[in-house]
C-alpha cells in the first residue's frame, strides 16, 4: 500500500496525483493501481507521468467507475501499486518531437524530462492543462486547442518521434512517418498505446496488438511501439 | 503445519491452489512477483495445435462483482509450447498441467499425441514432463469447437474418448456450466477413462453497448467469471463430486481461503483460481499462506477431514 500526497483537479475531468514511496520506472512504463477491495474487479493501468525522490506521479482523466474513486482519494488516502510494468520508450539521441493528444500527455512529461531539448506539441480537444509544466524543458513547446496538433509537426524535421494519445491520432501519426519517407527523411515513429488491460504483465492476453509480426501484448511487449509495427484495422 | 496436500490419478499436489487455464500465462510473467512453485499447480493457457492469434475488437469488460472474456484462445501452438515454455516449467516444484482446446476432433487427437510423444521423450531424458492434460471442450469464445463439443454429452463423448485413446497421460475434462445436464457429462467423462473433471468454465454472457446499440464484443457473446458466478460454480461442483467417483477440480470466483475450503466441503480435491490473479497479481501467494491460517484457526488438520463434507 502507498500513500496519496496530493490528487489535484487540473481541468473538468482530468487529475494530477502524487503517490508517496521509493518508485522507479522508465520513460513510458506504467503502473496498474487500485484504491479499492474486490470491486471494480480489475486495477487500472496509468502510466507513469514523473518520477522523482518522495513518489511517483500520475495524469488521469474519468472515464468510468475505477477513475472515479481515484478522483475521489485524499492526502493521506492509500492506493495499491503494482509495477512498472512494460516496455517504455527508448533513449534516443538526435533531433526529438514529443507529440501528446489530451491525456496521452501524461507519459510524455517523463520523456521531457529525460530529453530535455525536444520540441513538444500538446493539443488538446477542449481545455488545455499542464502546459506550463511542460514549457522549461521544451526547445519550442505548441499547443493547440481545437485543432489537430500533428498538423503543426513537419516529421521530416525529426529524427525520433514520440506519439501518445487518441487511436485516429496515432494512427494519422504512423501515416505520416511513412509519409515523410518520400522526402528521404523518415523519422523513427514511436506510439504508446492505450488497451484495456487485466493483469498488466502478460498473462491474460486481452491487450493483444495486432503487428507485423503477429500478435503482441500492450502490457508487456508494449504500450510503446515502433509505428510501423503496429497494424490498425479500423 | 495442516496438510494441504491431494493426489489425483498420482499427479502430487502440495496443496489444493492451481491456477486456471487463461489466467496465468505459462507462469513466468507471475513467477517475476512471487515464487511460483508455492503452488499446488498450473494449468497453462489453453493451447491448440496451431497458433492462434485470438478473438479482434473489445476482450473484457468489468461486470458487478465478474468479468466477461472474449480473448477467443489466443495462443502460441503445442509445438511452440513444447519448444518455448515447457523448459520454464521443468524448473518449478509444482504440477504441470496443459490444457489442450481445438477446433475438430482430429486437432484435439493429434494436440494430445503431440504432448504424449513430448512426455516420452522426456521420460527416457529423465526429465520432468506435462503431468496432466486438461481437456478444453468448454470454451465459449471461439466460433468452431470449443463449447460447441462441451455442451451435449454426445459430441463431448466422441472427444473425450479420442483423446483417452491418444494419451496415457492423467486425463481432467473441463466442463461447461452451458452444458445441456453437467452431472450427466461427468458421468460420461468417467465412463470414458477420464482421471478428473474440473468445472467450471466460464459462463455465457452479454453486454450491450447502449449508445453504439450493439454487443460491445465482436462474437456478441463472452465468458463471464469472477466472484460473480461462485455460488453457480459451488452447486455445479457439489452436484457432480456427488455423482461421479473421479476427483473433482473444482473453480469458479475463488478469492479467500474461505472460499477455497467450500469448494473443498462440496466435494472438490483441488481448486482452481482463475479471475482473481487479476484482481491480485500475487494471489497464489497470499492465498497459500491464507489457507494455511485458516485450516490452523480452525483445528483443520488435513483437506481429507472436510473434502465432500457438505
Amino acid at each position: 500500500m502507498a500513500t496519496v500526497i496530493s490528487n489535484e483537479r487540473l481541468v473538468n475531468g482530468v487529475y494530477h496525483l502524487r503517490v508517496e514511496g521509493d518508485y522507479g520506472g522508465t520513460m513510458g512504463q506504467f503502473y496498474m493501481l487500485r484504491a479499492w477491495g474486490a470491486y471494480p474487479l480489475l486495477s487500472r493501468p496509468l502510466s507513469i507521468h514523473q518520477v522523482n525522490d518522495d513518489g511517483v506521479e500520475f495524469l488521469y482523466h474519468v472515464v468510468g467507475e475505477g477513475t472515479e474513486i481515484f478522483a475521489e482519494l485524499t492526502p493521506g488516502d492509500q492506493i495499491q501499486l503494482e509495477g512498472p510494468f512494460g516496455n517504455g520508450f527508448p533513449a534516443v539521441e538526435g533531433k526529438v518531437a514529443l507529440i501528446g493528444g489530451g491525456i496521452g500527455i501524461a507519459p510524455l512529461y517523463y520523456c521531457a524530462k529525460e530529453l530535455q531539448g525536444s520540441d513538444i506539441y500538446l493539443g488538446f480537444s477542449r481545455e488545455a492543462f499542464r502546459t506550463e509544466a511542460f514549457r522549461p524543458l521544451a526547445a519550442e513547446l505548441t499547443v493547440d486547442v481545437g485543432g489537430l496538433i500533428l498538423d503543426r509537426v513537419d516529421f521530416t524535421s525529426y529524427d525520433h518521434i514520440f506519439v501518445c494519445g487518441p487511436h485516429p491520432m496515432l494512427k494519422a501519426a504512423q501515416l505520416k512517418g511513412i509519409a515523410a519517407e518520400t522526402t528521404g527523411k523518415r523519422p523513427k515513429v514511436y506510439l504508446s498505446l492505450e488497451n484495456r488491460m487485466a493483469c498488466g504483465i502478460g498473462a491474460c492476453l486481452v491487450c493483444s496488438v495486432s503487428c507485423r509480426d503477429g500478435q503482441r501484448k500492450a502490457c508487456a511487449d508494449g504500450p510503446v511501439f515502433l509505428a510501423e509495427e503496429v497494424l490498425f484495422h479500423d | 503445519m495442516p496438510n494441504t496436500s491431494a493426489t489425483i490419478a498420482g499427479v502430487h499436489f502440495k496443496n489444493p491452489i492451481v491456477m486456471a487455464s487463461g489466467t496465468f500465462g505459462f507462469g513466468k510473467e507471475y513467477g517475476k512477483l512471487y515464487d511460483v512453485s508455492l503452488l499446488g499447480g498450473i494449468s497453462g493457457k489453453g493451447l491448440t495445435l496451431h497458433a492462434k492469434a485470438g478473438n479482434p475488437g473489445v476482450r473484457v469488460y468489468e461486470t458487478a462483482s465478474g468479468m466477461l472474456n472474449s480473448v477467443g484462445l489466443e495462443n502460441p501452438g503445442i509445438e511452440a509450447f513444447l519448444a518455448k515454455e515447457l523448459p520454464y516449467w521443468e524448473t518449478l516444484d509444482t504440477a504441470r498441467i496443459v490444457n489442450l482446446g481445438g477446433n475438430t476432433l482430429p486437432d484435439y487427437v493429434q494436440g494430445a499425441e503431440l504432448i504424449q510423444r513430448d512426455a516420452d521423450q522426456r521420460a527416457l531424458a529423465g526429465k520432468p514432463a506435462v503431468d496432466m492434460i486438461e481437456l478444453n471442450i468448454s470454451c465459449p469464445n471461439v466460433k468452431e469447437g470449443g463449447i460447441a463439443f462441451g455442451v451435449k454429452t454426445p459430441a463431448a463423448q466422441e472427444v473425450v474418448r479420442a483423446v483417452r485413446a491418444a494419451t496415457k497421460l492423467p486425463l481432467a475434462v473441463k466442463l461447461s456450466p452451458n452444458a445441456e445436464d453437467i452431472a450427466e457429462m461427468a458421468e460420461m467423462c468417467e465412463a470414458e477413462g477420464a482421471d478428473a473433471v474440473s468445472l467450471i468454465n466460464t459462463i455465457s454472457g452479454m453486454k450491450i453497448d447502449v449508445r453504439r446499440r450493439s454487443s460491445v464484443f465482436n462474437n456478441l457473446y463472452a465468458g463471464l467469471s469472477g466472484p460473480a458466478i461462485k455460488p453457480v460454480a459451488l452447486r455445479m461442483v457439489h452436484q457432480v463430486a456427488h455423482r461421479v467417483s473421479i476427483p473433482v477440480i473444482g473453480m469458479g470466483g475463488i478469492t479467500s481461503a474461505t472460499d477455497i475450503i467450500e469448494f473443498i466441503m462440496a466435494g472438490a480435491t483441488v481448486i482452481q483460481v482463475g479471475t482473481y490473479n487479476f484482481m491480485n497479481l500475487r494471489a497464489g501467494s497470499s492465498l497459500v499462506e491464507e489457507l494455511q491460517q485458516f485450516m490452523h484457526d480452525e483445528n483443520i488438520s488435513s483437506l481429507d477431514e472436510i473434502r465432500g463434507i457438505v
